[in-house]
C-alpha cells in the first residue's frame, strides 16, 4: 500500500525529520489561506500516487496567497496518468543548494533493509543506479540490531555531506529507520533531503510504501489506504481474501494457488488465448469466496469465456464445486465456463458439477485450449 | 535415502486444534507421517486424532516429552514467527511453516535470528515437504505421487501438485518434493535444495520451479552452472504477469526491471537447464 507524499511527511516529522511547513488542501480557497499563514513563495504540489508528478505540470511555484489559489484551481482540475487530484499539498518554498536522495528498502537477496543514498538527488533513485552507481551509498542493517550510528556517518561520509550536517543527518537517519521499522514500511524514502540555501536539511519530499500483511497491526495507517490507484474489482476482491489484478484479455481465470493462476494466464496466452485476469482464491477457499470470486471476473464485459483450474490441496475441491453452484445460481452466466477439478476431493467435486452445464477438461494444456477456442465460438456469434 | 524428512521424522504440528491444522494432521498421520505432538497454546494437555496424538501449551516442553524433531506451523500469520521462534528455541532442527502472509519485517528478523542457530526453516507460505511413501509434512495431497528418483524443488503451492501429477501419469516418481514458499524472504532457497539434492543418492534428476520476483533463479542457474551434476529441468511461472504488480505470492512482482521471467528463462537456459514452456511439458524433458 502506497501512502501519499503529505503523509509520508506527517509520519517522518513525527520521527525528529526536519520536513517544510505546510497543510493539505481540498479546495483553492483552503490552498490560499496556508498560504497566508505560511507567507511567502509556496509549493503546490499534486497529491496523487504516481510518479512524474512534476513533468506533468502537478508542482507548480506560486508567489503569493492569490498566485497559490489560481495555481491550486489549476492542479486540482487536473488529471494525471488517468488519477484525479483531490488534494494538494502546501509546502513553503525552499531555496536549494544541494539535493540527497536517503531510503530504505528491503533487500529480497540478503534478507535484510538497506540503507541507500546518493548525492544526486531529486532524480529517481532507479535513474541514478543505471546511469552512475558508484554514486549510490549502502549499508545493510541488521534487523535484529537496528540502524547503528556508525553507519549513519559512513553514509554522510560516503555522500561527501558537510561536517557540520552530521548531526542532523544522523537524527534523519535514524528517524527514517523507525518509522519505517516501526509502520511495517517496504520502503521509506526522502527524495530530495535538501541543504538549503541557509543550511538547513529539510525532507523536501517523502514517499513510504507499506506491508499489506503487516496493516493488521497497524489499523490507523490502513484507513489511511487511497482506492483511487486500484481497480474497483480488485478493492471488490480484497475484501473478501481474494487476490485479483485485471488483464486487458478476454479468458476469466479462476484459480487455486498463485503459481498456478501465472500458469494459467501464461498457458492461456502459449495457446493463443489472452488471460482477463489473475485470480488466485486462496487456500482453503470456501464456497462463498468462490461465489465472490465468479461475480468479480464475470462484471468485466471483456470476459468471453471462463476458465476454473482448481488443483486440491487445501481447498477441497467439493467445497469449491458448491461454490461454483452457488455462484452460478445468482449470476446465471452467459458465456462458456471450462472446468478443470484435479486433486483433493476431485471426485465429489466433479460429480456435483456434472449437472451444471460446463465444458470440463482433464489436463492444464486440454482445459487452456478449450478456453481459447470456446472463445472463438462465442466471437463467431453462435 | 531422500531429503529432510523420511520414516525417522517425529513431527510436532502448531496449531493442531485449528481447522486447517487438524485437517491437515488427520492427512498427514493417514499418510503414515510419525506425528508425535501437538502444540495450541491453552489447550496442552487435550489429545487429537482420535485421543492419538498429544497436545501441549510449549513445544520446549513438547520436545521433552516426545522426542519431536521437526515442526509444521499452521498457525496464523500474526503468531508465526512467534512459533518459529519457539520451535528454534525448543531445539527443533528442522521447521516447516505453511501459514501464508506474514510481514516481511518478522521474516527478516527471523531469517536473521535462525541464521545465528543450527536450524533450518522451509517457508514460509509453502505446501511443505513430501518424501513419497515415508512421509509428508504439510499440505502436499499425498496421492499425487510415488516415489521414485526425482527431486522437485518449487516456490509454489498448487502448481507443484500440477507437476508431481504429471510425473505420476507417466509412471515417474519423486525422491522428495521441496515446496520453499512464495514469501520474498525465506528459509530455504533453490540452492538449498540443489545442493541437498545433489548429495542424495536417490535423487538422479532435479525439477526447480521457479516464478517471477527476485534473483533466486538466476543465483540458481549460476550455481547449477558449478556444482550440479545431475540434470535439472526447470519452469518459470508469470511470463504473463505484468510489472509493478504482486501475483498472489508477496514475493513474485517484478520491480524496477528485476525479477522478470524472461531473464529467469535466459539465466537458466544458459546454465544448461532444460526449461518447459508449460508444466505438463516438464516430464518429457525428464527422460
Amino acid at each position: 500500500m502506497k501512502l501519499h507524499e503529505y503523509q509520508s511527511k506527517q509520519i517522518f516529522s513525527r520521527y525528529g525529520i526536519p520536513i517544510p511547513k505546510g497543510r493539505v488542501a481540498t479546495t483553492a480557497d483552503e490552498a490560499r489561506n496556508i498560504a497566508i499563514e505560511l507567507g511567502g513563495r509556496v509549493v503546490i504540489k499534486s497529491q496523487v500516487l504516481v510518479g512524474g508528478r512534476g513533468k506533468a505540470g502537478g508542482i507548480r511555484l506560486a508567489k503569493d496567497p492569490h498566485d497559490a489559489e489560481e495555481t491550486a484551481t489549476q492542479i486540482l482540475a487536473m488529471e494525471i496518468k488517468g488519477l484525479p487530484v483531490r488534494k494538494v499539498l502546501v509546502d513553503e518554498a525552499a531555496i536549494i543548494s544541494k539535493e540527497i536522495y536517503l531510503g530504505i528498502t528491503n533487500d529480497r537477496a540478503a534478507r535484510k533493509p538497506v540503507m541507500m543514498a546518493s548525492s544526486a538527488g531529486g532524480v529517481e533513485i532507479e535513474e541514478v543506479a543505471r546511469i552512475t552507481p558508484e554514486k549510490i551509498i549502502k549499508a545493510h542493517i541488521d534487523p535484529l540490531l537496528g540502524l547503528k550510528d556508525y553507519q549513519a556517518r559512513d553514509i554522510a561520509i560516503g555522500i561527501d555531506l558537510p561536517k557540520q550536517h552530521w548531526k542532523l543527518f544522523n537524527q534523519i537517519a535514524n528517524g527514517l529507520w523507525h518509522a519505517y521499522q516501526d509502520c511495517d514500511a517496504t520502503l521509506a524514502e526522502i527524495n530530495p533531503l535538501v541543504i538549503t540555501e541557509d543550511n538547513r536539511l529539510i525532507a523536501l519530499d517523502g514517499k513510504m510504501l507499506l506491508d499489506d500483511n503487516a496493516l493488521f497491526r497497524h489499523p490507523d495507517l490502513a484507513e489511511l489506504r487511497d482506492l483511487d490507484v486500484e481497480a474497483p474489482a480488485e478493492v471488490e476482491a480484497r475484501k473478501y481474501g481474494l487476490s485479483f489484478i485485471k488483464l486487458d484479455g478476454n479468458i476469466g481465470c479462476m484459480v487455486n494457488g498463485a503459481g498456478l493462476a501465472m500458469t494459467t494466464m501464461d498457458i492461456i496466452k502459449l495457446f493463443g488465448g489472452e488471460p482477463a485476469n489473475f485470480l488466485d482464491i486462496g487456500g482453503g477457499a470456501g464456497s462463498n469466496k468462490v461465489a465472490a470470486a465468479m461475480k468479480i471476473i464475470l462484471t468485466d464485459p471483456n470476459v468471453k469465456t471462463v476458465l476454473l483450474n482448481i488443483f486440491g490441496g487445501i481447498t477441497r475441491c467439493d467445497e469449491v464445486a458448491r461454490g461454483i453452484l452457488v455462484a452460478l445460481a445468482e449470476v446465471k452466466p452467459k458465456v462458456p465456463m471450462v472446468v478443470r477439478l484435479v486433486g483433493t476431493n476431485a471426485e465429489e467435486g466433479r460429480k456435483l458439477l456434472s449437472e451444471a452445464k460446463m465444458i470440463t477438461a482433464d489436463t492444464l494444456a486440454d482445459a487452456a485450449q478449450k478456453a481459447v477456442s470456446a472463445v472463438k465460438t462465442v466471437k463467431a456469434g453462435r | 535415502m531422500s531429503i529432510l524428512i523420511n520414516k525417522n521424522t517425529r513431527l510436532i504440528v502448531h496449531g493442531i486444534t485449528g481447522n486447517e491444522g487438524l485437517f491437515h494432521t488427520t492427512q498427514m498421520v493417514a499418510y503414515g507421517t510419525n506425528v508425535v505432538a501437538g502444540m495450541t497454546p491453552a489447550k496442552g494437555g487435550e489429545w487429537v486424532i482420535e485421543g492419538k496424538i498429544p497436545v501441549f501449551d510449549s513445544v520446549k516442553v513438547a520436545v521433552e516429552a516426545t522426542g519431536a524433531n521437526t515442526s509444521c506451523i499452521f498457525v496464523p500469520a500474526r503468531f508465526a514467527a512467534d512459533s518459529i521462534y519457539e520451535a528454534a528455541d525448543a531445539g527443533i532442527t528442522l521447521i516447516v511453516c505453511i501459514t501464508e502472509g506474514i510481514p516481511v519485517q518478522d521474516m527478516m528478523r527471523v531469517r536473521n535470528y535462525l541464521d545465528q542457530k543450527k536450524v533450518r526453516l522451509v517457508g514460509p507460505n509453502c505446501p511443505g515437504l513430501l518424501t513419497p511413501g515415508e512421509a509428508k509434512v504439510g499440505i502436499i495431497p499425498g496421492n499425487i505421487a510415488i516415489p521414485g528418483n526425482v527431486g522437485v524443488v518449487s516456490r509454489s503451492g498448487t502448481l507443484t501438485y500440477e507437476v508431481l501429477y504429471a510425473l505420476m501419469m507417466l509412471g515417474q516418481g519423486v525422491s522428495t518434493c521441496v515446496g520453499i514458499g512464495g514469501d520474498p524472504i525465506n528459509g530455504t532457497n533453490f540452492i538449498d535444495a540443489l545442493t541437498m539434492f545433489e548429495s542424495d543418492p536417490q535423487t538422479e534428476k532435479i525439477v526447480m520451479i521457479g516464478e517471477i520476483g527476485g534473483t533466486d533463479e538466476e543465483k540458481a542457474a549460476e550455481f547449477i552452472a558449478r556444482h550440479m551434476t545431475k540434470p535439472v529441468v526447470g519452469f518459470i511461472a508469470g511470463q504473463t504477469a505484468p510489472p509493478g504488480k504482486r501475483m498472489g505470492h508477496a514475493g513474485a512482482i517484478v520491480e524496477g526491471g528485476s525479477g522478470l521471467a524472461s531473464n529467469k528463462i535466459k539465466a537458466l537456459q544458459a546454465a544448461g537447464v532444460r526449461v518447459a514452456t508449460h508444466p505438463e511439458e516438464i516430464p518429457s524433458l525428464l527422460f
